[in-house]
């Protein structure tokens, strides 16, 4: 369903992504894993369009999307977690949600009253200031605001970095649910143990570049540790 | 008596500041954009009513609701095709074309309507007055301070309680974000630029109709409108109407004490209150 060919990124002079393929079919759970600075919410950012590209480096359904904007890549169905959250200040945590499906209007599973249901912390709280909640019911809500466009695929940059381990229990509950909803998901993850838990396939990035695609299910733990920090174990 | 009288009369005038202020707030708040020509589109929209009534006979209010959807086209097409281009991280560029926008605006209207001193007739109107016991206002400066109420809760009603609204504000905040959301900044900055137009319209019927009014007025309306704003403290319609009510009554205060000081006086207040609120008197909790 999505596929980049030969993706590359750029920042001013300096070269992030170095040619990477990825593809991600439908239904399907994808993590990438890889240390700080392996490019991998780079690649989030290039398949949104925050960062733009060749049309062909990234498809969705066989169809160049590369150059296409931000807005336009998420009305095909490409919706976002950004790394770091980003809610939005001025708006209560029930218009952060209406304001994330509000441009796509699709039928689907998803709804305030599903995304209440999944996380019902944020129906007590729907009145309250997004950033006034704690970081882990502000990742509830930056989850379910890209949920709110019943999307065909949610990429999620860095959902656990920065909470404690029973709030990423509980982000990592939804999930499953989230997948029964027929979104695919790509997991960007420092958390090694937690991605391949949940995934179907794991790419590892190391410096810009894929160095390992496997199966979650059939991955040594050697060939993660090579792949992640370019050693062997 | 006569300092409860100036002192209504003074709120009054804050009413037509709050009209010249609220279009530059707006687009400020939604886009960080400061728009020097502010001032002279005021004056070009009140051309534009005086042209529907002189040329086409219409009355007032018909003109400007004609000029309406003339001046959100105008809007929306100078911030496509303009402004948006110069929107970014630094500040400089907006502010230089906006600067020559006013210069040329001003010589256009110079150009096609020569520097005499023109006003939008209303008849009757202008001379009518009620009499509420203790004061006396009249009813153009009564209509024009309703106006900018009307103005102000349809605004917020729009910014608090419509998708566009919600829009609106998410991109204030965060245009990258909005754009994951499907939302296009620079088409909402379209809008806005449109609907700042409209309430220009509105400030300028009433600017037409109370005061005579040249191509060269501008920039000092774009004073006040500024100094409005600033008083209010930048996110809040009702803090710069506030703010255009501090500056009226400093005005008719100081006129009341000598004529030569009324301009004087507004500024005044201005200062005043930046040396004791420098960030204005409401000001947004993430600016």
């Amino acid at each position: 369903m999505l596929e980049t060919h030969g993706l590359t990124a750029n920042y001013g002079q300096f070269r992030a992504l170095f040619g990477v393929d990825i593809t991600v079919a439908a239904g399907e759970c994808v993590a990438i894993i890889g240390a700080n600075g392996a490019g991998k919410s780079t690649l989030m950012r290039s398949i949104t369009g925050v960062l733009g590209n060749e049309p062909g480096m990234v498809l969705h359904r066989g169809e160049p999307i590369g150059a296409l904007s931000s807005a336009e890549i998420m009305k095909r169905g490409i919706a976002m977690v950004p790394e770091g959250r980003r809610l939005f200040p001025s708006l209560t945590v029930e218009e952060n949600l209406l304001v994330g499906g509000q441009a796509r209007k699709v039928p689907g599973p998803w709804s305030l009253d599903t995304v209440y249901d999944l996380f019902p912390i944020l129906r007590e709280r729907r009145k309250s200031p997004g950033t006034a909640l704690s970081g882990g019911q502000q990742q509830m809500v930056a989850i379910g605001r890209a949920l709110m466009s019943n999307p065909e695929l949610l990429l999620c940059d860095e959902i656990s970095l920065g909470l404690a381990p029973v709030i990423i229990r509980d982000i990592y509950a939804a999930l499953p649910r989230i997948r029964e909803g027929g979104a695919a998901i790509v997991l960007v993850e420092q958390d090694i143990g937690k991605a391949l838990a949940v995934a179907d396939r794991v790419y590892c990035m190391m410096e810009g570049r894929v160095t390992l695609v496997a199966k979650a299910a059939e991955v040594a733990r050697e060939q993660i540790h090579s792949a992640y920090f370019g050693v062997a174990a | 008596m006569i300092w409860l009288d100036i002192l209504v009369q003074g709120i009054l005038l804050g009413g037509l500041y709050a009209l010249f202020a609220a279009g530059l707030s707006l687009v400020f708040g939604i886009m960080r954009l400061v728009n020097l020509a502010h001032g002279d589109l005021i004056i070009l929209a009140a051309y534009l009513v005086l042209m529907g009534v002189t040329l086409l006979g219409l009355s007032p209010w018909i003109a400007a609701l004609v000029a309406v959807p003339v001046m959100f086209a105008l809007g929306w097409l100078l911030q496509a095709a303009v402004l948006n281009r110069v929107l970014g991280k630094d500040i400089l560029p907006p502010l230089l074309v906006t600067f020559g926008l006013s210069v040329a605006l001003q010589n256009g209207l110079l150009e096609v309507f020569s520097a005499d001193s023109r006003r939008i007739p209303v008849g009757a109107l202008e001379g009518a007055s009620l009499d509420l016991g203790l004061v006396t206002v009249g009813i153009m400066p009564l209509m024009t301070f309703a106006s900018a109420i009307v103005m102000i809760i349809g605004l917020n009603g729009l910014f608090y309680h419509t998708a566009l609204g919600r829009a609106f504000r998410a991109t204030s905040d965060d245009a990258v974000t909005a754009g994951l959301m499907g939302i296009e900044p620079k088409r909402i900055f379209a809008i806005a630029t449109g609907i700042a137009m409209v309430v220009v319209t509105l400030a300028a019927l009433y600017l037409g109709m109370r005061a005579n009014f040249d191509p060269s007025i501008g920039p000092a309306r774009l004073i006040y409108a500024f100094e409005a704003v600033i008083i209010g403290g930048l996110g809040s319609l009702w803090g710069t109407l506030a703010g255009g009510i501090i500056i009226g009554v400093a005005q008719t205060f100081g006129a009341a004490l000598n004529p030569e000081w009324q301009i004087l006086a507004g500024h005044i207040a201005f200062l005043a209150v930046m040396l004791l609120k420098p960030r204005g008197l409401f000001p947004r909790a993430v600016d």
